[in-house]
């Protein structure tokens, strides 16, 4: 019992150091699986993760084959195979690829790599037909090209999410923390019917529907549940936003103990063959999410200009009182704001774990990325935070082509404090009194 | 269950250095949020600061100890400079967003591989506080009552540490009734109004974003020295969020709030955990309803929780005075100005 006691003790002491608290295990990682010539897998081949000539994590291949070494951070990694550890029939087709260097792995990135392996007794002819030399050097047009291509993509996604973001500060003044959770329950609701082990195991098409219904109607029930009742009590503006602070880290940790602390994939669309066009080089999947993304974006632009109620939306946007003396149901709108933005917000939480994987904290990462958007095309404004989110998406990755990738996040950070400083009404706001 | 070893459990951390140096953190957080009515959402940024500044010079360079302390408190200073001059200016929940956005670039470039030679990247530093410990005065040995014990090192640090808090206390006592204090207060309440009878205010803001910062820098300072290790990723914008809820808990702008708080704070998050986990040790709670892998998320989740419920019901914490301290009506570009209670008789004739 004593030694019990000791044990518990140290747990607990443990998890009170500060250094303990969330980040921990999940995120990025490196991993593969390891075939022979004939496709059967290899096991126990030893392979090592460097940083800079320190070794950072070790893995070994399982029985399938396949091994995985978390990484601690986003950035560039050399990934190492001992061949001393391949079986003697075997080796590795170009023996000087046994280290892939600066192997770049992004934020929440399970980065995969390829270790080709062939039978030692018919090593490839000299210049194995490999691939054609990848595109490289900073500045290069195709390398601009692909960020490009990729950026738009990120870029789509983060518009999707903070549109709801936008619309809702505008009718509501609520700054909404807790909107990165609504991103992480479309996800993880896509998740459970797809992949869960418990779920039906749909396709993913019909999975995202349902998880977007669900994503719409916990927003509509947090507007009617919780935030109205508030606004309705009177609660402060700041009380309101500490508020969502609360929501945020209440369903975020919910998500962690309902989901796990592990990363991740959907079942469908996960491994497809680049489809080369031009210069650039692109997945069927990600062609998808980004058309898709641009589609939803451009629907939800005419949605808010063309039908009656987008107007109202953005009637109550601009000016609320106004709206109101004019007869717009105001409680009406704030109640379709919050299902649209809920909507939006699986919607887009569901294109972000497709493009890399489901975790429970992946809104949150997106969550001051939103806020970049959000401000960059000016606080309330729905058609500013689409360009925002797409200028925001650009930056991040274009950043990439000259600076480190862990930073990609920390220029579209920056980006955003500049332009509170320089505009801070967003690019697209109506200038009013800040200060 | 063992209900002794869990309260033992609670109040070691009630009292512990971590305690001390949240307290610490909070109380600068308080000058910022509670008298002057900043919303500060980088609070943690200034702990990093604090923390590296101590940590650098001495584990990269080989400087002496005091000098890294001065270094952690002067990039405090440097900081709050940088970071005030350009949002100070910024309405109350835009200077939320871009405090937050702050704290996040630093701990980012912080954890980059570029930044590894001087801030040892996502491994950070350690070792760097020996000479703090070799002039600890106190026995070794344990000390405490029955169950509940601390170690001579921890002692030492919580000498240090409570004894800042108790300094920094005093501190905000005698300023926060000076003319000083009053202004400050103004600020919170009404900025135009200060600014009409001739005040600078954002002089004010300034000052008051510098002493807290400076007093978030000690707190990372003492975080650094407690763990003798720090690592960007132990500056994550939760920190903040802990610091504002155990500010809200003890009462803003109060100024014993952020030390009850930290207290409070520190004694019921481990007690939950620590009844939790013995609940579940004991069988009262099956393993396939809470997992004990997961008690440390839950702990997180009730936090959110309670901060929350705080709002929600008692905004002016346990502390604080609901007429002195109204969140939400200062600075934020809404006001709604209630007049006192006593004024707001019906006139006569006016009845509904």
């Amino acid at each position: 019992m004593r030694h019990l006691m000791v044990l518990l003790l140290l747990v607990v002491a443990a998890l009170l150091t500060p250094s303990a608290a969330a980040a921990a295990q999940d995120g990025e990682a490196v991993g593969g699986t390891l075939r022979g010539p004939d496709g059967e897998p290899v096991a126990g081949v030893t392979i090592r993760v460097e940083r800079a000539g320190q070794e950072i994590a070790t893995a070994t291949s399982g029985p399938d084959g396949r091994w995985r070494a978390a990484v601690p951070a986003p950035g560039d990694y050399d990934v190492t195979l001992d061949t001393g550890t391949l079986p003697d029939a075997l080796t590795l087709r170009e023996p000087d690829a046994a280290t892939l260097r600066a192997v770049t792995i992004r934020p929440g990135q399970q980065r995969t790599v390829l270790f080709p392996i062939v039978s030692a007794a018919d090593p490839a002819p000299g210049g194995a037909p490999g691939l054609p030399p990848a595109p490289s050097g900073p500045g290069s047009a195709a390398v601009l090209a692909q960020l490009t291509l990729a950026g738009i993509k990120f870029g789509a996604i983060i518009a999707i999410t903070a549109i709801g973001l936008s619309l809702i500060f505008g009718t509501t003044h609520l700054i909404n923390f807790a909107h990165g959770e609504l991103v992480t329950i479309g996800a993880m609701a896509a998740f459970f019917l797809n992949a869960a082990t418990i779920g039906p195991g749909w396709d993913l098409i019909p999975s995202a529907l349902v998880a977007i219904a669900i994503g719409a109607l916990v927003g509509a029930v947090l507007e009617r549940a919780l935030w109205r009742p508030l606004r309705i009590r009177g609660t402060g503006r700041i009380q309101l936003f500490i508020i969502s602070i609360g929501l945020s880290l209440l369903l975020r940790h919910l998500l962690l103990v309902i989901f796990g602390s592990r990363p991740r994939p959907y079942t469908d669309y996960v491994i497809q063959r680049a489809v080369v066009i031009g210069p650039i080089a692109i997945t069927p999947r990600d062609l998808v999410i980004t058309v898709l993304s641009i589609v939803v974006l451009v629907a939800v632009g005419l949605m808010l200009l063309r039908t009656r109620i987008g107007k109202a939306m953005r009637a109550v946007s601009d000016d609320r009182e106004l709206a109101e003396a004019s007869g717009v149901d105001a409680a009406r709108v704030d109640l379709y704001v919050w299902a649209l933005g809920g909507g939006l917000a699986a919607l887009g939480g569901v294109l972000f774990g497709l493009s890399e994987v489901v975790s429970w904290d992946m809104g949150f990462r997106l969550l001051l990325l939103m806020f970049a958007a959000v401000i960059l095309g000016g606080l309330g404004s729905a058609f500013g935070a689409m360009v925002g989110g797409l200028v925001v998406g650009l930056i991040a990755q274009l950043s990439t082509a000259w600076f480190p990738v862990e930073l990609q996040n920390a220029w579209a950070l920056g980006l955003l404090i500049l332009v509170l400083l320089v505009r801070p009404q967003g690019v697209f706001g109506r200038a009013e009194r800040i200060g | 269950m063992d209900v002794i070893a869990i309260l033992a459990d609670a109040t070691r951390s009630a009292l512990g250095p971590v305690a001390a140096l949240y307290a610490l953190a909070a109380i600068g957080l308080n000058i910022h949020f509670g008298y002057t009515g900043l919303l500060n959402f980088g609070q943690v940024a200034f702990m990093l600061v604090g923390a590296y500044g101590v940590a650098v010079p001495v584990a990269v360079y080989g400087g002496p100890l005091w000098l890294g302390v001065l270094v952690g408190l002067a990039l405090a200073v440097v900081l709050a400079l940088l970071l005030g001059v350009p949002t100070l200016r910024l309405r109350a929940d835009y200077l939320a967003i871009a405090t937050i956005a702050a704290g996040e670039v630093l701990r980012i470039v912080f954890n980059a591989g570029f930044a590894q030679p001087v801030t040892g990247g996502v491994f950070g530093l350690s070792q760097f506080a020996g000479p703090f410990y070799a002039a600890n005065p106190v026995p070794p040995g344990a000390y405490g009552l029955g169950p509940l014990v601390f170690g001579n090192r921890d002692v030492w640090v919580m000498i240090v540490g409570w004894g800042a808090v108790a300094l920094a206390t005093v501190g905000v006592f005698l300023l926060v009734r000076s003319p000083w204090g009053r202004v400050l207060r103004g600020v919170r309440e009404d900025e135009d109004a200060v600014r009409s009878i001739g005040k600078n205010v954002f002089g004010y803001k300034m000052q008051s974003l510098v002493l807290g910062g400076v007093l978030g820098g000690a707190g990372g300072i003492l975080l650094a020295v407690d763990a003798q290790a720090v690592t960007p990723n132990t500056f994550n914008p939760v920190v903040t969020f802990y610091l504002y809820t155990l500010v809200i808990l003890g009462g803003a702008g109060t100024v014993l709030g952020p030390v009850l708080g930290s207290v409070v704070f520190w004694f019921l998050l481990s007690f939950a955990d620590s009844a939790l986990r013995q609940a579940i040790g004991a069988g009262y709670i099956p393993p396939q309803v809470i997992d004990p892998a997961d008690v440390g998320a839950l702990r997180f989740a009730l936090v959110g929780l309670g901060l929350m419920l705080l709002l929600v019901f008692r905004p002016a914490g346990i502390l604080g005075n609901r007429a002195e301290m109204r969140l939400g009506a200062g600075g934020s570009g809404v006001r709604r100005r209630r007049l006192p209670r006593a004024t707001r008789k019906p006139v006569e004739g006016a009845s509904r």
